[in-house]
């Protein structure tokens, strides 16, 4: 009886395995899907190849698949693919002497604002100084308030 | 104290100055990454005898044009006079790659408007296309005595293009 019971369950487990989704294919099906929705359609520049209708996108959606199936890793077809169609087919460029500028040049602009802004903010701070007024610069006030003062009342 | 107050009128000069050169740039003219790297080998059926072949191989020893071209392609019909004008002054050889089209249409276009291709490589479905980047018919390459690609046209010859920048190239290159 134990062994029927356990054939049985065996059985069991190998059908239910059978029955569900291979992962494998699950796998492979978001690995193409990451993968298409990386690479740019060069027909209507900001669509990726994943969403775009045009001809070359499913040309190069099934290019991307057929490699895939042909057990090319990604770095193989987004690389054949840059070959073919230069940087601008990845949504996010290489970083390389070319893209650096792309990179890293917000970070640059925003840093070099950050020091004018500290330095010009410094420079002020210094230019403003609590030492008490020389007799000339006490003078100086002092008419010159008074002339307002004249101006108001006149 | 002027000289300083001047830096802001500078920068927005050079932002003006570059947003201005922007709106004269075509977003859609992506750079080759093929330019000065040998032309993609194909081996494909020519399109008026689908008995012979014809491939990169055929295209050695001179420098020649390839155009790619199809019968669905409104900019082709645009600048196809031009093309036919060129291959009456011999200056150049020109062959074609039919890019996705059908045999019937092709061959009605060139019965209709004229042939200036040596040969037109007939490339169904795209294949060849995808090796040599095309992504927007027309395009027209040119490849130099050994193989090398030269320069890439992306979008229709214009009277001034070919004679500002391809025969020019084409010339120094026959030389």
């Amino acid at each position: 009886m134990k062994t029927v019971i356990a054939v049985g369950l065996m059985l069991c487990g190998a059908l239910s395995w059978a029955a569900a989704p291979a992962p494998q294919d699950e796998q492979m099906e978001a690995r193409y899907r990451a993968l298409t929705s990386e690479l740019r359609c060069l027909v209507c520049q900001n669509e990726s190849i994943s969403d775009s209708h045009a001809d070359l996108a499913k040309d190069l959606r099934n290019q991307v698949r057929a490699m895939m199936e042909a057990g090319k890793m990604d770095k193989e077809i987004t690389d054949y693919l840059v070959a073919r169609y230069g940087d601008f087919v990845l949504f996010r460029p290489r970083l390389k002497g070319l893209t650096a500028a792309l990179w890293f040049g917000p970070f640059v602009l925003t840093g070099l604002g950050v020091l004018l802004l500290i330095y010009y903010v410094l420079r002020r701070r210094k230019g403003m100084s609590d030492a008490p007024l020389s007799g000339g610069e006490q003078d100086r006030l002092r008419s010159v308030l008074r002339g307002a003062e004249g101006e108001n009342k006149g | 104290m002027r000289a300083r107050s001047l830096i802001p009128l500078g920068i927005f000069a050079t932002l003006v100055a570059l947003l201005w050169a922007g709106l004269y740039l075509n977003p859609h003219e992506v750079p080759s990454p093929l330019i000065d790297k040998p032309a993609p080998e194909f081996t494909l059926p020519q399109l008026q005898d689908p008995a012979r072949n014809i491939g990169s191989k055929d295209l050695l020893g001179k420098v020649t044009l390839l155009n790619v071209w199809a019968s669905w392609c409104v900019a082709c019909r645009e600048e196809h006079p031009l093309l036919v004008a060129l291959a009456k002054t011999g200056q150049v050889d020109v062959y074609g790659l039919n890019y996705k089209d059908t045999r019937q249409d092709a061959l009605r276009w060139l019965d209709g408007l004229g042939n200036p291709y040596v040969v037109s490589a007939f490339d169904e479905q795209g294949n060849v296309g995808i090796d040599y980047g095309v992504y927007g018919v027309p395009e027209t390459y040119v490849i130099d005595r050994a193989g090398i690609i030269r320069y890439k046209m992306i979008g229709p010859l214009t009277e001034d293009n070919l004679k500002n920048i391809v025969l020019p190239l084409v010339r120094k290159l026959q030389e």
